[in-house]
């Protein structure tokens, strides 16, 4: 019934998407808690909605497909910040490009290490391989190895909240004070879910994530096709 | 006016992205394409950045709020993860966590390392 009546309605998913992020900004600013991230509350509460009210997921996205298509734009703008810092990532080559490579290897070992403990299934395991990456090149790289694409974009959505969540606990614990360093912290695990918290923290940060999504993105389409010949 | 134009140069440059997408074999999405352009643009002069500062800066500031879309997703996916949820919940937090402890520690200890380098060279 109640799918029947939104089946038409572009603004109801534009609409339920902007009001579950106010209540997520209003909670975060009310109570101060860096778990309290508004995407993940936005998110919960969506998800809350359409499974109280059971809409499908495909009457929400119609409409917000429409906010959804400004990731491409926005993600092209990261070229802003990133030229405004040029002169950092002129100075702090060396310290990206080797950063962001042991990040990747870290990434492979991790999930390596854990799916053996556990007997992780391994199309399971291929289709975590690449969600470090913004989702386009995440679910390439799944489809070309064989692995589940929505369990790639799992991955990929919670890599990006968690690690916008998790940022600043581990930058206070491990004493990562150099903005570009917590800039390449964002962005290597969580792509540009993580960007847009590390544009929050500063314009380095922000610049220096942004990279990292670029520079992770080429690395993880050269490793993840390695691992899995091996595997 | 202003803001028309700069939303065109960005909508532009993600139309070109979106053909190069097509056309190139490679499993390069159209906003990476998007990006190296608008960057290399940006230092060449073609595109001065108060011609596109303030779209991108709000397209920028809004981001988060756009992946909502994708983010409520998750739950055409509740299927494909039955059973593995622990390991999968283990997985993802670990590597998530893991991954962002080796990449700052490298660049800070990196960076420190040449800070010191140059103020011994002195």
């Amino acid at each position: 019934m109640v799918n029947e009546v939104l089946k038409d309605s572009v603004f109801f998913g534009v609409t339920v998407s902007i009001l579950a992020y106010y209540i997520g900004e209003k909670l975060r600013e009310r109570y101060r808690l860096p778990v309290l991230n508004p995407l993940l509350i936005a998110t919960i509460l969506v998800i809350g909605l359409l499974l109280v009210f059971h809409i499908d997921y495909e009457t929400y996205e119609q409409g917000a497909d429409f906010i959804t298509f400004l990731l491409t734009p926005a993600t092209i703008c990261l070229a802003v910040p990133l030229y405004r810092q040029i002169e950092v990532l002129k100075k702090n080559v060396a310290a990206i490009v080797v950063s962001i490579l042991s990040g990747c290897i870290a990434h492979v070992l991790i999930l390596l290490g854990i799916a053996a403990v556990f007997h992780v299934d391994q199309v399971l395991l291929i289709s975590f391989l690449p969600k470090s990456v913004t989702t386009p090149i995440a679910i390439g790289i799944c489809g070309e190895m064989g692995g589940i694409q929505s369990v790639t974009v799992v991955g990929v959505v919670a890599a990006g909240i968690l690690g916008s969540i998790a940022g600043p606990f581990i930058f206070r614990l491990c004493r990562i004070t150099e903005p570009v360093a917590q800039g390449l912290g964002f962005g290597t695990p969580s792509h540009a879910i993580g960007t847009s918290k590390a544009l929050e923290t500063g314009e380095i940060q922000g610049a220096m994530s942004s990279l990292a999504i670029v520079v992770t993105g080429i690395l993880t389409v050269i490793i993840v096709p390695i691992v899995v010949h091996f595997l | 006016m202003k803001y028309i134009y700069q939303i065109g140069i960005i909508g532009g440059i993600s139309f070109i992205s979106e053909v190069l997408y097509v056309l190139l074999p490679l499993p390069v999405p159209a906003s990476v394409y998007g990006l190296m352009i608008l960057l290399a643009l940006l230092l060449t002069g073609v595109v001065k950045l108060k011609q596109v500062e303030e779209t991108a800066d709000w397209l920028l500031k809004i981001m988060p709020l756009l992946f909502i879309g994708p983010s409520v997703g998750l739950i055409t996916a509740a299927d494909a993860v039955k059973g593995q949820v622990i390991p999968l919940v283990v997985m993802c937090a670990l590597s998530t966590v893991g991954v962002m402890i080796v990449t700052s520690l490298t660049a800070q200890a990196m960076i420190r390392r040449k800070k010191e380098g140059r103020k011994n060279g002195k």
